[in-house]
Protein backbone atom coordinates (compact mmCIF):
# COMPACT_ATOMS: atom_id res chain seq x y z
CA UNK A 1 0.00 0.00 0.00
CA UNK A 2 1.54 3.33 -0.95
CA UNK A 3 1.51 6.17 1.51
CA UNK A 4 -1.30 8.16 -0.11
CA UNK A 5 -3.72 5.22 -0.07
CA UNK A 6 -2.67 4.41 3.49
CA UNK A 7 -3.34 8.01 4.48
CA UNK A 8 -6.81 7.90 2.95
CA UNK A 9 -7.62 4.62 4.72
CA UNK A 10 -6.29 6.08 7.97
CA UNK A 11 -8.44 9.19 7.80
CA UNK A 12 -11.50 7.20 6.73
CA UNK A 13 -11.11 4.84 9.69
CA UNK A 14 -10.53 7.73 12.07
CA UNK A 15 -13.60 9.61 10.83
CA UNK A 16 -16.12 6.82 10.41
CA UNK A 17 -15.38 4.23 13.08
CA UNK A 18 -15.47 6.05 16.45
CA UNK A 19 -19.26 6.33 16.99
CA UNK A 20 -19.53 2.60 16.30
CA UNK A 21 -17.41 1.95 19.42
CA UNK A 22 -19.88 3.94 21.49
CA UNK A 23 -22.67 1.88 19.93
CA UNK A 24 -20.87 -1.35 20.83
CA UNK A 25 -20.45 -0.27 24.44
CA UNK A 26 -24.12 0.70 24.68
CA UNK A 27 -25.17 -2.60 23.14
CA UNK A 28 -22.99 -4.67 25.47
CA UNK A 29 -24.28 -2.84 28.53
CA UNK A 30 -27.87 -3.35 27.42
CA UNK A 31 -27.19 -7.01 26.69
CA UNK A 32 -25.63 -7.58 30.11
CA UNK A 33 -28.66 -5.96 31.74
CA UNK A 34 -31.05 -8.12 29.72
CA UNK A 35 -32.38 -5.31 27.54
CA UNK A 36 -32.37 -5.14 23.75
CA UNK A 37 -30.59 -1.84 23.73
CA UNK A 38 -30.24 0.87 21.10
CA UNK A 39 -29.22 -0.05 17.55
CA UNK A 40 -25.48 -0.21 16.93
CA UNK A 41 -25.63 2.85 14.68
CA UNK A 42 -27.56 4.99 17.18
CA UNK A 43 -24.57 7.25 18.03
CA UNK A 44 -24.30 8.22 14.32
CA UNK A 45 -27.98 9.15 14.30
CA UNK A 46 -27.64 11.12 17.52
CA UNK A 47 -24.79 13.12 16.08
CA UNK A 48 -26.68 13.73 12.82
CA UNK A 49 -29.76 14.86 14.76
CA UNK A 50 -27.77 17.25 16.91
CA UNK A 51 -26.05 18.71 13.84
CA UNK A 52 -29.42 19.68 12.35
CA UNK A 53 -30.43 21.66 15.43
CA UNK A 54 -29.52 25.21 16.32
CA UNK A 55 -27.21 26.18 19.15
CA UNK A 56 -28.21 28.27 22.14
CA UNK A 57 -25.61 30.49 23.80
CA UNK A 58 -25.91 32.17 27.13
CA UNK A 59 -25.36 35.94 27.15
CA UNK A 60 -22.48 35.60 29.63
CA UNK A 61 -20.25 33.33 27.54
CA UNK A 62 -17.28 34.47 25.47
CA UNK A 63 -15.45 32.99 22.50
CA UNK A 64 -13.86 30.38 24.83
CA UNK A 65 -17.19 28.65 25.21
CA UNK A 66 -17.75 28.61 21.43
CA UNK A 67 -14.21 27.42 20.72
CA UNK A 68 -14.22 24.63 23.32
CA UNK A 69 -15.96 21.88 21.32
CA UNK A 70 -14.13 22.70 18.10
CA UNK A 71 -10.72 22.67 19.76
CA UNK A 72 -11.37 19.41 21.55
CA UNK A 73 -12.54 17.76 18.31
CA UNK A 74 -9.55 19.09 16.38
CA UNK A 75 -7.07 18.02 19.03
CA UNK A 76 -8.30 14.42 19.23
CA UNK A 77 -8.25 14.17 15.41
CA UNK A 78 -4.67 15.42 15.34
CA UNK A 79 -3.75 12.95 18.07
CA UNK A 80 -5.36 10.23 15.94
CA UNK A 81 -3.03 11.10 13.06
CA UNK A 82 -0.04 10.13 15.22
CA UNK A 83 -1.08 6.49 15.50
CA UNK A 84 0.06 3.91 12.95
CA UNK A 85 -3.44 2.87 11.88
CA UNK A 86 -3.19 1.98 8.22
CA UNK A 87 0.54 1.62 7.65
CA UNK A 88 3.54 1.03 9.92
CA UNK A 89 4.28 4.73 9.70
CA UNK A 90 1.56 7.14 10.82
CA UNK A 91 0.65 10.09 8.54
CA UNK A 92 2.24 12.40 11.10
CA UNK A 93 5.25 10.92 12.82
CA UNK A 94 8.51 12.25 14.24
CA UNK A 95 10.91 11.64 17.11
CA UNK A 96 9.18 12.34 20.40
CA UNK A 97 5.63 12.55 19.05
CA UNK A 98 4.40 10.58 22.07
CA UNK A 99 4.69 13.77 24.12
CA UNK A 100 2.60 15.60 21.53
CA UNK A 101 0.06 12.75 21.68
CA UNK A 102 -0.30 13.06 25.45
CA UNK A 103 -0.57 16.84 25.34
CA UNK A 104 -3.05 16.92 22.45
CA UNK A 105 -5.36 14.85 24.65
CA UNK A 106 -4.65 17.30 27.47
CA UNK A 107 -5.30 20.30 25.21
CA UNK A 108 -8.75 19.03 24.28
CA UNK A 109 -9.55 18.47 27.92
CA UNK A 110 -8.23 21.88 28.87
CA UNK A 111 -10.56 23.61 26.43
CA UNK A 112 -13.53 21.57 27.60
CA UNK A 113 -12.74 22.68 31.14
CA UNK A 114 -12.21 26.29 30.10
CA UNK A 115 -15.53 26.31 28.26
CA UNK A 116 -17.23 24.91 31.35
CA UNK A 117 -15.69 27.62 33.53
CA UNK A 118 -16.67 30.24 30.97
CA UNK A 119 -20.37 29.64 31.58
CA UNK A 120 -19.96 31.00 35.09
CA UNK A 121 -22.11 28.26 36.55
CA UNK A 122 -20.79 27.02 39.89
CA UNK A 123 -22.01 23.57 39.05
CA UNK A 124 -19.95 23.36 35.88
CA UNK A 125 -16.99 24.75 37.78
CA UNK A 126 -17.25 21.81 40.16
CA UNK A 127 -17.21 19.39 37.23
CA UNK A 128 -14.20 21.16 35.74
CA UNK A 129 -12.34 20.99 39.02
CA UNK A 130 -12.97 17.27 39.36
CA UNK A 131 -11.95 16.66 35.77
CA UNK A 132 -8.76 18.65 36.32
CA UNK A 133 -7.92 16.65 39.44
CA UNK A 134 -8.49 13.30 37.77
CA UNK A 135 -6.60 14.17 34.63
CA UNK A 136 -3.68 15.51 36.62
CA UNK A 137 -3.52 12.15 38.39
CA UNK A 138 -3.93 10.16 35.18
CA UNK A 139 -1.17 11.99 33.36
CA UNK A 140 1.80 10.45 35.27
CA UNK A 141 0.36 7.00 34.58
CA UNK A 142 0.12 7.77 30.85
CA UNK A 143 3.63 9.19 30.69
CA UNK A 144 5.19 6.37 32.73
CA UNK A 145 3.52 3.79 30.50
CA UNK A 146 4.65 5.56 27.32
CA UNK A 147 8.16 5.99 28.74
CA UNK A 148 8.29 2.28 29.53
CA UNK A 149 7.36 1.44 25.96
CA UNK A 150 9.92 3.92 24.66
CA UNK A 151 12.69 2.39 26.79
CA UNK A 152 11.62 -1.15 25.90
CA UNK A 153 11.83 -0.54 22.19
CA UNK A 154 14.52 2.13 22.21
CA UNK A 155 12.38 4.37 19.97
CA UNK A 156 10.83 7.77 20.49
CA UNK A 157 7.96 7.97 18.01
CA UNK A 158 4.64 6.21 18.48
CA UNK A 159 4.79 4.49 15.09
CA UNK A 160 8.19 2.96 15.76
CA UNK A 161 7.35 2.08 19.37
CA UNK A 162 4.17 0.25 18.44
CA UNK A 163 5.88 -1.42 15.50
CA UNK A 164 8.86 -2.50 17.62
CA UNK A 165 6.96 -4.08 20.49
CA UNK A 166 7.15 -7.61 19.11
CA UNK A 167 10.92 -7.40 18.69
CA UNK A 168 12.83 -9.99 20.78
CA UNK A 169 14.43 -7.43 23.09
CA UNK A 170 11.07 -6.21 24.36
CA UNK A 171 10.45 -7.21 27.99
CA UNK A 172 7.10 -8.94 28.29
CA UNK A 173 6.18 -8.11 31.94
CA UNK A 174 6.97 -4.45 31.29
CA UNK A 175 4.66 -4.38 28.27
CA UNK A 176 1.85 -6.05 30.18
CA UNK A 177 2.28 -3.67 33.12
CA UNK A 178 2.17 -0.64 30.88
CA UNK A 179 -0.90 -2.05 29.13
CA UNK A 180 -2.53 -2.28 32.55
CA UNK A 181 -1.59 1.31 33.35
CA UNK A 182 -2.84 2.43 29.92
CA UNK A 183 -6.20 0.76 30.47
CA UNK A 184 -6.65 2.69 33.71
CA UNK A 185 -5.75 5.86 31.79
CA UNK A 186 -8.26 4.90 29.09
CA UNK A 187 -11.04 4.63 31.65
CA UNK A 188 -10.11 7.97 33.24
CA UNK A 189 -9.50 9.75 29.94
CA UNK A 190 -12.86 8.71 28.49
CA UNK A 191 -14.84 9.21 31.71
CA UNK A 192 -15.93 5.59 31.80
CA UNK A 193 -17.43 3.84 34.79
CA UNK A 194 -15.04 3.15 37.62
CA UNK A 195 -13.99 6.80 37.35
CA UNK A 196 -17.10 8.54 36.11
CA UNK A 197 -20.50 7.45 34.88
CA UNK A 198 -21.25 8.71 31.36
CA UNK A 199 -24.93 7.85 31.68
CA UNK A 200 -25.65 9.57 34.98
CA UNK A 201 -27.81 12.64 35.20
CA UNK A 202 -27.61 13.10 38.92
CA UNK A 203 -25.79 16.34 39.65
CA UNK A 204 -23.67 15.11 42.51
CA UNK A 205 -22.22 12.17 40.64
CA UNK A 206 -21.46 13.82 37.32
CA UNK A 207 -17.92 14.71 36.46
CA UNK A 208 -17.47 14.89 32.72
CA UNK A 209 -21.12 15.22 31.77
CA UNK A 210 -21.61 18.27 33.91
CA UNK A 211 -19.10 20.23 31.88
CA UNK A 212 -21.06 19.86 28.66
CA UNK A 213 -24.49 20.71 30.08
CA UNK A 214 -24.60 24.16 28.52
CA UNK A 215 -23.61 23.04 25.04
CA UNK A 216 -26.36 22.41 22.54
CA UNK A 217 -26.93 21.50 18.89
CA UNK A 218 -23.81 21.28 16.69
CA UNK A 219 -21.57 22.06 19.67
CA UNK A 220 -22.90 19.07 21.59
CA UNK A 221 -22.54 16.95 18.46
CA UNK A 222 -18.89 17.96 18.22
CA UNK A 223 -18.35 17.08 21.87
CA UNK A 224 -19.99 13.68 21.55
CA UNK A 225 -18.07 13.01 18.37
CA UNK A 226 -14.80 14.13 19.98
CA UNK A 227 -15.33 11.83 22.93
CA UNK A 228 -16.02 8.94 20.55
CA UNK A 229 -12.82 9.71 18.61
CA UNK A 230 -10.90 9.91 21.89
CA UNK A 231 -12.25 6.51 22.90
CA UNK A 232 -11.27 5.17 19.50
CA UNK A 233 -7.68 6.41 19.59
CA UNK A 234 -7.06 5.38 23.20
CA UNK A 235 -8.48 1.91 22.60
CA UNK A 236 -6.45 1.58 19.40
CA UNK A 237 -3.34 2.50 21.37
CA UNK A 238 -4.20 -0.01 24.09
CA UNK A 239 -4.91 -2.75 21.54
CA UNK A 240 -1.62 -2.08 19.75
CA UNK A 241 0.28 -2.28 23.05
CA UNK A 242 -1.52 -5.30 24.48
CA UNK A 243 -1.26 -7.35 21.28
CA UNK A 244 2.14 -6.59 19.72
CA UNK A 245 2.21 -6.85 15.94
CA UNK A 246 -1.12 -5.12 15.33
CA UNK A 247 0.42 -1.79 14.34
CA UNK A 248 -0.10 -0.83 10.73
CA UNK A 249 -2.77 -3.43 10.03
CA UNK A 250 -6.04 -1.47 9.74
CA UNK A 251 -8.50 -4.36 9.96
CA UNK A 252 -6.74 -6.04 12.89
CA UNK A 253 -6.38 -2.73 14.72
CA UNK A 254 -10.02 -1.80 14.20
CA UNK A 255 -11.00 -5.24 15.49
CA UNK A 256 -8.69 -4.69 18.46
CA UNK A 257 -10.30 -1.34 19.22
CA UNK A 258 -13.76 -2.95 19.03
CA UNK A 259 -12.49 -5.65 21.40
CA UNK A 260 -11.34 -2.99 23.86
CA UNK A 261 -14.78 -1.35 23.56
CA UNK A 262 -16.40 -4.71 24.39
CA UNK A 263 -14.18 -5.03 27.47
CA UNK A 264 -15.06 -1.48 28.53
CA UNK A 265 -18.74 -2.37 28.15
CA UNK A 266 -18.28 -5.49 30.27
CA UNK A 267 -16.35 -3.57 32.94
CA UNK A 268 -19.11 -0.96 33.04
CA UNK A 269 -21.74 -3.65 33.46
CA UNK A 270 -20.10 -5.47 36.35
CA UNK A 271 -18.48 -2.72 38.40
CA UNK A 272 -19.88 0.21 40.29
CA UNK A 273 -18.53 3.71 40.07
CA UNK A 274 -15.83 4.42 42.62
CA UNK A 275 -16.37 6.96 45.36
CA UNK A 276 -14.54 10.20 44.60
CA UNK A 277 -11.69 9.66 47.12
CA UNK A 278 -11.20 6.12 45.81
CA UNK A 279 -10.76 7.41 42.25
CA UNK A 280 -7.64 9.17 43.45
CA UNK A 281 -6.32 5.90 44.84
CA UNK A 282 -7.17 4.04 41.62
CA UNK A 283 -5.24 6.51 39.51
CA UNK A 284 -2.28 6.66 41.89
CA UNK A 285 -2.25 2.86 41.72
CA UNK A 286 -2.14 3.10 37.92
CA UNK A 287 0.83 5.45 38.18
CA UNK A 288 2.52 3.01 40.56
CA UNK A 289 2.02 0.26 37.95
CA UNK A 290 3.59 2.52 35.35
CA UNK A 291 6.54 3.22 37.66
CA UNK A 292 7.06 -0.49 38.30
CA UNK A 293 6.88 -1.14 34.56
CA UNK A 294 9.52 1.50 33.96
CA UNK A 295 11.73 0.02 36.70
CA UNK A 296 11.32 -3.43 35.14
CA UNK A 297 12.68 -2.28 31.81
CA UNK A 298 15.30 0.18 32.97
CA UNK A 299 17.03 -2.10 35.43
CA UNK A 300 16.81 -5.44 33.71
CA UNK A 301 17.36 -4.70 30.03
CA UNK A 302 21.10 -4.24 30.37
CA UNK A 303 21.52 -7.39 32.45
CA UNK A 304 19.82 -9.61 29.89
CA UNK B 1 11.98 -18.89 26.73
CA UNK B 2 11.94 -17.41 30.20
CA UNK B 3 8.55 -15.79 29.71
CA UNK B 4 6.55 -17.81 32.22
CA UNK B 5 8.88 -17.32 35.23
CA UNK B 6 9.13 -13.64 34.27
CA UNK B 7 5.35 -13.34 34.27
CA UNK B 8 5.05 -15.16 37.59
CA UNK B 9 7.69 -12.94 39.18
CA UNK B 10 5.96 -9.85 37.80
CA UNK B 11 2.68 -11.13 39.20
CA UNK B 12 4.35 -11.57 42.57
CA UNK B 13 5.35 -7.90 42.61
CA UNK B 14 1.86 -6.87 41.50
CA UNK B 15 0.18 -8.88 44.24
CA UNK B 16 2.60 -7.34 46.71
CA UNK B 17 1.57 -3.87 45.51
CA UNK B 18 -2.08 -4.86 45.80
CA UNK B 19 -1.52 -5.99 49.39
CA UNK B 20 -0.09 -2.61 50.22
CA UNK B 21 -2.84 -0.67 48.45
CA UNK B 22 -5.99 -2.54 49.41
CA UNK B 23 -8.11 -1.24 52.23
CA UNK B 24 -9.74 -4.55 53.08
CA UNK B 25 -8.20 -6.92 55.56
CA UNK B 26 -9.56 -10.10 54.02
CA UNK B 27 -8.49 -9.09 50.52
CA UNK B 28 -5.02 -8.60 51.94
CA UNK B 29 -4.97 -12.12 53.39
CA UNK B 30 -6.36 -13.60 50.16
CA UNK B 31 -3.69 -11.77 48.19
CA UNK B 32 -1.07 -13.37 50.36
CA UNK B 33 -2.66 -16.77 49.58
CA UNK B 34 -2.37 -15.92 45.86
CA UNK B 35 1.29 -15.14 46.43
CA UNK B 36 1.62 -18.59 47.98
CA UNK B 37 0.14 -20.23 44.87
CA UNK B 38 2.45 -18.26 42.57
CA UNK B 39 5.41 -19.21 44.77
CA UNK B 40 4.36 -22.85 44.47
CA UNK B 41 4.26 -22.75 40.67
CA UNK B 42 7.49 -20.77 40.38
CA UNK B 43 10.06 -23.55 41.12
CA UNK B 44 8.33 -25.86 38.63
CA UNK B 45 8.27 -23.15 35.97
CA UNK B 46 11.96 -22.40 36.56
CA UNK B 47 12.91 -26.07 36.21
CA UNK B 48 10.75 -26.33 33.11
CA UNK B 49 12.47 -23.49 31.34
CA UNK B 50 15.83 -24.97 32.27
CA UNK B 51 14.71 -28.02 30.33
CA UNK B 52 14.80 -30.47 33.22
CA UNK B 53 11.71 -32.39 32.20
CA UNK B 54 11.43 -35.17 34.78
CA UNK B 55 11.03 -32.85 37.72
CA UNK B 56 13.17 -33.68 40.70
CA UNK B 57 11.61 -34.75 43.96
CA UNK B 58 13.22 -31.71 45.52
CA UNK B 59 11.24 -29.29 43.38
CA UNK B 60 7.98 -31.15 43.74
CA UNK B 61 8.16 -31.23 47.54
CA UNK B 62 9.21 -27.60 47.55
CA UNK B 63 6.24 -26.40 45.51
CA UNK B 64 3.81 -28.79 47.15
CA UNK B 65 4.93 -27.59 50.56
CA UNK B 66 4.75 -23.95 49.53
CA UNK B 67 1.20 -24.28 48.18
CA UNK B 68 -0.02 -26.36 51.13
CA UNK B 69 1.40 -24.05 53.76
CA UNK B 70 1.45 -20.59 52.21
CA UNK B 71 -1.67 -20.81 50.05
CA UNK B 72 -3.93 -23.00 52.17
CA UNK B 73 -2.93 -23.42 55.81
CA UNK B 74 -1.76 -19.95 56.80
CA UNK B 75 -4.52 -17.95 55.03
CA UNK B 76 -7.17 -20.20 56.55
CA UNK B 77 -5.67 -19.68 59.98
CA UNK B 78 -5.61 -15.93 59.47
CA UNK B 79 -9.13 -15.71 58.05
CA UNK B 80 -10.33 -17.80 60.97
CA UNK B 81 -8.68 -15.56 63.51
CA UNK B 82 -10.15 -12.49 61.77
CA UNK B 83 -13.57 -14.07 62.08
CA UNK B 84 -13.20 -15.24 65.63
CA UNK B 85 -11.51 -12.20 67.04
CA UNK B 86 -14.16 -10.02 65.38
CA UNK B 87 -11.59 -7.71 63.87
CA UNK B 88 -12.83 -4.66 61.97
CA UNK B 89 -12.62 -5.37 58.24
CA UNK B 90 -10.57 -2.32 57.25
CA UNK B 91 -6.83 -2.14 57.48
CA UNK B 92 -5.64 0.76 59.58
CA UNK B 93 -2.61 2.28 57.94
CA UNK B 94 -0.18 4.56 59.76
CA UNK B 95 0.69 6.21 56.47
CA UNK B 96 -2.30 6.97 54.24
CA UNK B 97 -3.11 4.42 51.55
CA UNK B 98 -2.14 6.87 48.77
CA UNK B 99 1.12 7.48 50.55
CA UNK B 100 1.81 3.80 50.93
CA UNK B 101 1.11 3.13 47.23
CA UNK B 102 3.64 5.79 46.25
CA UNK B 103 6.08 4.49 48.85
CA UNK B 104 5.58 0.95 47.56
CA UNK B 105 6.26 2.03 43.98
CA UNK B 106 9.43 3.75 45.16
CA UNK B 107 10.48 0.63 47.07
CA UNK B 108 9.94 -1.55 44.00
CA UNK B 109 12.04 0.85 41.98
CA UNK B 110 14.73 0.65 44.67
CA UNK B 111 14.54 -3.14 44.55
CA UNK B 112 15.11 -3.15 40.79
CA UNK B 113 18.02 -0.78 41.18
CA UNK B 114 19.53 -2.99 43.91
CA UNK B 115 18.95 -6.06 41.76
CA UNK B 116 20.90 -4.37 39.00
CA UNK B 117 23.75 -3.45 41.35
CA UNK B 118 24.11 -6.87 42.90
CA UNK B 119 25.71 -9.28 40.52
CA UNK B 120 25.38 -12.85 41.69
CA UNK B 121 28.42 -15.08 41.15
CA UNK B 122 26.35 -17.55 39.14
CA UNK B 123 23.63 -17.19 36.48
CA UNK B 124 20.05 -17.25 37.74
CA UNK B 125 16.90 -18.44 35.99
CA UNK B 126 15.35 -15.06 35.31
CA UNK B 127 16.34 -11.40 35.37
CA UNK B 128 13.43 -10.62 37.60
CA UNK B 129 14.27 -13.12 40.36
CA UNK B 130 16.44 -10.88 42.50
CA UNK B 131 14.41 -7.65 42.04
CA UNK B 132 11.19 -9.50 42.74
CA UNK B 133 12.66 -11.06 45.87
CA UNK B 134 13.96 -7.75 47.18
CA UNK B 135 10.77 -5.88 46.40
CA UNK B 136 8.68 -8.44 48.24
CA UNK B 137 10.97 -8.19 51.25
CA UNK B 138 10.68 -4.39 51.19
CA UNK B 139 6.90 -4.43 50.68
CA UNK B 140 6.66 -6.89 53.56
CA UNK B 141 8.63 -4.47 55.74
CA UNK B 142 6.29 -1.69 54.68
CA UNK B 143 3.28 -3.76 55.74
CA UNK B 144 4.87 -4.67 59.06
CA UNK B 145 5.88 -1.11 59.87
CA UNK B 146 3.06 0.83 58.28
CA UNK B 147 -0.02 -0.96 59.54
CA UNK B 148 -1.65 -0.81 62.90
CA UNK B 149 -3.32 -4.18 63.11
CA UNK B 150 -1.63 -7.37 64.25
CA UNK B 151 -3.11 -9.35 61.33
CA UNK B 152 -1.67 -7.06 58.68
CA UNK B 153 1.65 -7.28 60.43
CA UNK B 154 1.50 -11.06 60.14
CA UNK B 155 0.64 -10.71 56.44
CA UNK B 156 3.56 -8.35 56.02
CA UNK B 157 5.83 -10.84 57.73
CA UNK B 158 4.56 -13.47 55.28
CA UNK B 159 5.27 -11.24 52.27
CA UNK B 160 8.75 -10.66 53.65
CA UNK B 161 9.24 -14.40 53.99
CA UNK B 162 7.95 -14.93 50.44
CA UNK B 163 10.66 -12.59 49.23
CA UNK B 164 13.25 -14.65 51.11
CA UNK B 165 11.79 -17.78 49.53
CA UNK B 166 12.16 -16.31 46.04
CA UNK B 167 15.72 -15.36 46.87
CA UNK B 168 16.27 -18.92 48.04
CA UNK B 169 15.12 -20.16 44.64
CA UNK B 170 18.17 -18.56 43.06
CA UNK B 171 20.20 -20.93 45.22
CA UNK B 172 17.77 -23.84 44.82
CA UNK B 173 20.38 -26.21 43.49
CA UNK B 174 22.70 -25.53 46.36
CA UNK B 175 20.18 -25.79 49.17
CA UNK B 176 19.18 -29.13 50.66
CA UNK B 177 15.48 -29.95 50.81
CA UNK B 178 15.48 -30.32 54.53
CA UNK B 179 16.57 -26.73 55.08
CA UNK B 180 13.81 -25.33 52.88
CA UNK B 181 11.13 -27.47 54.41
CA UNK B 182 12.26 -26.41 57.84
CA UNK B 183 11.94 -22.80 56.75
CA UNK B 184 8.39 -23.41 55.54
CA UNK B 185 7.49 -25.16 58.75
CA UNK B 186 9.13 -22.44 60.77
CA UNK B 187 6.84 -19.87 59.20
CA UNK B 188 3.81 -22.01 59.83
CA UNK B 189 4.69 -22.34 63.48
CA UNK B 190 5.40 -18.62 63.68
CA UNK B 191 2.01 -17.74 62.24
CA UNK B 192 0.36 -20.27 64.48
CA UNK B 193 1.89 -18.66 67.53
CA UNK B 194 0.92 -15.22 66.28
CA UNK B 195 -2.62 -16.47 65.67
CA UNK B 196 -2.89 -17.58 69.26
CA UNK B 197 -1.29 -14.38 70.47
CA UNK B 198 -3.76 -12.32 68.42
CA UNK B 199 -6.59 -14.27 69.93
CA UNK B 200 -5.35 -13.60 73.43
CA UNK B 201 -4.62 -9.94 72.80
CA UNK B 202 -8.10 -9.38 71.45
CA UNK B 203 -9.64 -11.30 74.31
CA UNK B 204 -7.72 -9.32 76.87
CA UNK B 205 -7.86 -5.85 75.39
CA UNK B 206 -10.97 -6.06 73.17
CA UNK B 207 -8.98 -4.90 70.16
CA UNK B 208 -5.90 -5.69 68.12
CA UNK B 209 -4.37 -2.27 67.99
CA UNK B 210 -0.68 -2.85 68.65
CA UNK B 211 -0.19 0.89 68.92
CA UNK B 212 -2.07 0.97 72.19
CA UNK B 213 0.40 -1.46 73.71
CA UNK B 214 3.17 1.08 73.43
CA UNK B 215 1.50 3.32 75.98
CA UNK B 216 0.81 0.92 78.81
CA UNK B 217 0.31 2.59 82.17
CA UNK B 218 3.29 2.18 84.43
Amino acid sequence: MNSLAAGVVHVLLLVTLPPLLMGVIGRIKAWMAGRTGPPLLQPYRDIARLLRKGAVYSRTVTWVFVAGPAVSLASVFTAGLLLPLASVRAPMSFEGDLVLFAYLLALGRFFTMAAALDTGSSFEGMGASREAAFSALAEPALFLALATLAVTTGQLSLSEILGGLDAPRAVLPAILLSAAALSAVLLAENARIPIDDPATHLELTMVHEVMVLDHSGPDLAMIEYASAVKLFITSTLLAAVAVPGLAGRPVALAAGALGVACIVGLVESVTARLRLPRVKQFLIGASALGAVALATTMFTRGAA
Amino acid sequence: MSDIPDLLLGLLILVGLYMVSTSRLQACVRASALQGIVLGILPIALEWTHGIVPLSLHVITLSGGAIAIKAVAIPRLLLRSIREAGVRREVEPMVSLHGSILLAAALVGLAFWLGRQMTLPFPVGSDLLVPSAISNVLLGFLLVVGRRKAITQVVGYLALENGVFVFGLTLAQAQPVLVELTVLLDVLVGVFVMGIAIHHISRTFDHLDTDAMGSLPE
